[in-house]
């Protein structure tokens, strides 16, 4: 815990103007990283955990807060600097097809990843490159494939070779697995677990998908409207999640069940995501929260730290983790 | 470890190292599919050969009338017949092919470079300049280009390159607003994301990423161009707006043919038929092209 | 238990691309009970979406249905006209897609678009109908439905959405639901809003569902029968109950493994090596072979029929009882 964090983000916001509205994509987030271990964000559509991930590569601009990343502060950085910055931090995309070009062999998306960064000779990154297929699982002639020639999971190795062929030292994984068939998702969230191991990687896993961020991270934070409800080491959070949309979160898994008698129950949950565009006062939790009372209507909730390393923004934290161990009884 | 990872190859993806030249040789064979396109790039192909070698294999000089034979039919000494002061009809097609090769192609270019300025202005700076450069463009695009194109000659004149002029500045419009969707589509897409996170600039992106993209369209509008100028030429000419007489145009002829329509009637069937072939084969390979290049045309 | 309300039998699809055809659906048959639920599993390009939609007259422009049967109520729906399907979806018959923009009308207010499905069936009055709607609405946990019904499809969230397709598919009180993918796009916590609205109507109306899924979770937590389908064959078919116990194909049980559940952290899991085939010529032997760790040489000759395996549960496997053997 004492080496200085690879990443540290402090109080960013990002505000988005839609349709003459404000949309408060992100608010107020903080969180640190340290060299290779995964931090894993996670919530649903309009959480505003992609964005949250551009803005730490600054492919999105922060409005208020600070980024450092390996002592450097993002937002001070010139163009040409943050450009040969990106080396040490790559992002892995949700739909690798889309982030190809369509008229670049696959051979050549990754050899020019190096070439734009001026590495090597041309020979040395080709050499780079086949020994990159090789280390993410595919055969080297797939270099002379177009990217419509493959597969959705072999395009996502391509592009996890891609982000490696800099040398990063932190990755964003952005959804890789979501749209990938459940027999191929193993086997790259596999693929990025040996590569971290290998490589000494940083990530900041984002997902939709609770298992699969468990699975992956140390350290996860749960976003709900763009900000952190509850944040804390992932075994923690699971053992004892705090924060009452982690546990509805939770609740709607649904799991195989190892026996007839652990089917679950469809249970109602009340309320509907509210449009970002228009959060509700107070908790933005609220309307859905079966523990609401008049102060979450009115009142922000402030990040409560509920254990060592575990925060929870609840007016109602001790109800809640008393309502969980009575349940664990 | 590794091993267990290892994600072996289906046939279908295996690619070997000689189908490195598939895009161009993919599309190549959706082209063939396309028999119309085929015929046309065939007919395509021989008139731009004409075109090019037309004045040395003209049997006769476009200038000189043979006296002895005036409106004649067609003829062995005089294939597609001659006019009424002794033209041969061949040759004068074989040098019209030629000019109007060089006005078409060369207006065409006119339209699409200030096309592809003005559309990668608006669509990369956006913004003010974005804004006043598509007023402009539906500006010009509710002006009949014709008409416009009919002034611009009575200002600059009719010679080779106020005719090209003439035809091509009223044509960028079209162009510039393609090439402003295709990057506005790009500008905000994820593979233009994905490169500026790979640390890219700006000119390395355009350059690797946009242009590529950009170009299997691009030929796809230039060839639709070609015939759209095609008709342009002839329709001045017909105007009595084209290439000052006596250099033969397919309108002039065309207009003269039919004053006479009843008497010499191969006068207009030659150059008018050949004309409408040149024009539909155009139209078939653009066609055939954009089935083979568009972007949807992937897969 | 008499008829069953939906049976299809030995089903063929053909697919013709520019220079091949693909096999995507090789022989397919189940049925389906009144008050039922069942769900079709498997992965992309498995068969399943096209096994569902094609019974039902929606097949894509260069699908074919070569062989087999599909009937409901004692009619064939393989054989019927364009415009008798018509009659039969959305009235005896609801469906519901992965993706609900698609299928509803962007310049159309929903309400209308719901009443529609009840007056082209001629299934209730205006007045009937406009009635029916708002009471549908508001089962579906649409709030406010009297003002809602004057909304636009695109004025509502994806759940939103997915709820009012449902409605639409529901209005004529159908006796089968089909639902392809009906969550997939959904956040976790509307897909469990939309199941369990699905299961209080399912109680309610003794309507049968057939739900085509690549998620087992979803499958074995809602449905009373399970179908896992790989390369355009039924592999393993069986009730929830014996499946959750004694699942006994290697596809199965490789999935089952595959798939990354809370609490799985540090665990190794074992992903179903390679991936799958497009199939482009007429099946010889099992289609799963090349993936599967029980291969013979009879996998590669002989294609393996469903067979009993034991009560309510089938197999298409030459070494199921080896499997069983191996997993017990």
């Amino acid at each position: 815990m004492s080496a200085k964090p690879l990443l540290r983000v402090e109080n960013v916001s990002k505000t988005f103007r839609v349709q003459g509205k404000k949309l408060h994509a992100i608010e107020n987030v903080s969180f640190t990283l340290e060299a290779g271990k995964t931090l894993g964000l996670v919530g649903e559509s309009g959480s505003g955990k992609s964005t949250l991930g551009r803005m730490v590569l600054r492919l999105l601009e922060s409005d208020k807060g600070k980024i450092y990343f390996d002592g450097a502060d993002l937002s001070k950085l010139s163009k040409v600097k943050l450009r040969a910055l990106r080396r040490d931090m790559q992002i892995i995309f949700q739909d690798p097809k889309a982030s190809l070009s369509p008229r670049m062999t696959v051979g050549d998306a990754i050899e020019d990843a190096m070439a734009i960064h001026k590495l090597g000779t041309k020979a040395s990154r080709r050499e780079r490159m086949t020994e990159l297929l090789e280390k993410v699982g595919l055969p080297a002639e797939i270099q002379y494939a177009y990217p419509h020639e493959l597969s959705g999971g072999q395009l996502q190795r391509v592009g996890i070779a891609r982000a490696l062929s800099l040398n990063p030292k932190l990755i964003i994984c952005d959804e890789p697995v979501s749209a990938l068939d459940v027999s191929i998702q193993v086997q790259v969230i596999q693929l990025l677990r040996d590569l971290q191991k290998e490589f000494n990687l940083t990530y900041i896993f984002i997902s939709h998908n609770l298992a699969v961020v468990e699975y992956l991270s140390d350290d996860i934070a749960v976003l709900y409207l763009g900000e952190v409800v509850e944040q804390a080491p992932a075994e923690e959070l699971f053992k004892t999640p705090t924060h009452p949309y982690t546990q509805v979160l939770l609740d709607s898994i649904l799991r195989v069940p190892e026996s007839p008698e652990q089917k679950q129950e469809m249970v109602y949950i009340q309320g509907e995501v509210p449009s970002p565009l228009n959060p509700p006062s107070g908790c933005t939790f609220h309307p859905r929260c079966p523990y609401a009372t008049d102060i979450c209507r009115s009142a922000k909730p402030l990040q409560r730290t509920v254990a060592e390393c575990h925060v929870a923004a609840c007016h109602r934290v001790e109800e809640t983790q008393n309502l969980l161990m009575v349940n664990a009884n | 470890m590794a091993s267990t990872v290892t994600a072996t190859q289906s046939p279908d993806t295996a690619v070997s190292k000689q189908r490195r030249r598939s895009q161009l040789y993919q599309g190549w064979k959706r082209f063939k599919r396309h028999r119309l396109a085929v015929i046309g790039l065939v007919w395509v192909v021989i008139f731009v050969l004409a075109g090019i070698i037309g004045p040395w294999v003209a049997p006769y000089d476009y200038r000189t009338g043979d006296f002895l034979a005036i409106n004649q039919g067609p003829t062995w000494k005089h294939i597609f017949g001659t006019d009424n002061v002794g033209h041969d009809m061949f040759s004068q097609i074989l040098y019209s092919i030629r000019s109007a090769l060089i006005i078409a192609i060369g207006a065409t270019l006119v339209s699409f470079i200030i096309g592809i300025i003005l559309g990668l202005w608006a669509g990369l700076r956006g913004g003010l300049a974005d804004v006043i450069i598509m007023r402009a463009v539906d500006f010009m695009m509710t002006l009949p280009g014709f008409l416009f194109a009919l002034i611009l000659v009575i200002m600059l004149g009719r010679g080779y390159l106020s005719l090209i002029l003439a035809i091509g500045i009223p044509g960028w419009a079209g162009y510039a607003r393609l090439i402003r969707s295709l990057v506005l589509s790009m500008r905000d897409g994820e593979m233009v994301e994905a490169a500026r996170a790979l640390g890219a600039s700006q000119a390395h992106i355009a350059r690797r990423y946009m242009l590529p993209n950009v170009v299997g369209s691009m030929g796809v509008a230039l060839a639709f161009g070609i015939p759209g100028d095609l008709i342009q030429i002839a329709g001045l000419s017909i105007f009595g707006m084209g290439l000052r007489p006596p250099i033969p145009s397919f309108g002039s002829m065309i207009a003269q043919a039919s004053e006479n329509i009843l008497g010499f009637p191969w006068l207009l069937y030659f150059p008018a038929g050949i004309f409408a072939i040149t024009l539909l084969s155009f139209l078939f390979v653009a066609d055939g092209l954009q089935e083979a290049f568009s972007p949807k045309g992937g897969n | 238990m008499g008829e069953p309300l939906l049976s299809i039998d030995d089903l063929h699809v053909k697919f013709s691309r520019s220079e091949d055809e693909v096999f995507a659906v090789n022989g397919v048959s189940f049925s389906i009970e009144a008050n039922e639920a069942l769900g079709i599993v498997g992965e992309s390009g498995s068969g399943k979406s096209v096994t569902l939609m094609s019974s039902i007259g929606l097949l894509r422009e260069n699908g074919k249905i070569t062989s087999g049967t599909a009937n409901f109520q004692g009619r064939n729906l393989l054989k019927l006209r364009p415009k008798q399907l018509e009659d039969i979806r959305g009235r005896d018959i609801g469906v519901v897609f992965q993706d609900p923009m698609t299928s509803l009308n962007p310049i159309m207010r929903i309400g209308d678009q719901i009443m529609e499905a009840m007056l082209t069936h001629q299934y209730a009055s205006r007045k009937e109908a406009f009635d029916r709607t708002l009471q549908l609405l508001q089962e579906m946990g649409i709030p406010d439905p009297k003002s809602r019904f004057k909304s636009y499809p695109h004025e509502f969230s994806g759940g939103m959405r997915q709820r009012i397709m449902i409605a639409i598919a529901l209005a004529c009180e159908p006796q089968l639901l089909i639902a392809d993918e009906p969550t997939t796009a959904l956040d976790v916590t509307v897909q469990m809003q939309i199941l369990a609205l699905l299961q209080e109507l399912r109680r309610k109306r003794g309507m049968s569902v057939v739900m085509v899924t690549h998620d087992f979770g979803l499958a074995t937590n809602f449905c009373d029968k399970i179908i896992v389908m790989y390369g355009g064959q039924i592999m393993e078919k069986a009730t929830t109950d014996q499946f959750i116990r004694e699942a006994a194909h290697p596809y199965s049980l490789g999935l089952k493994r595959s798939i990354i559940e809370v609490g799985h952290k540090g665990k190794e899991i074992l992903p179903i090596p390679k991936t799958a085939k497009t199939l482009t010529a007429v099946l010889t032997g099992c289609p799963f072979a090349e993936r599967c760790s029980y291969t013979t040489e009879r996998c590669h000759q002989e294609v393996p029929r469903l067979r009993v395996f034991g009560t309510d549960h089938e197999i298409a496997c030459h070494h199921a009882e080896e499997v069983a053997c191996h997993v017990r």
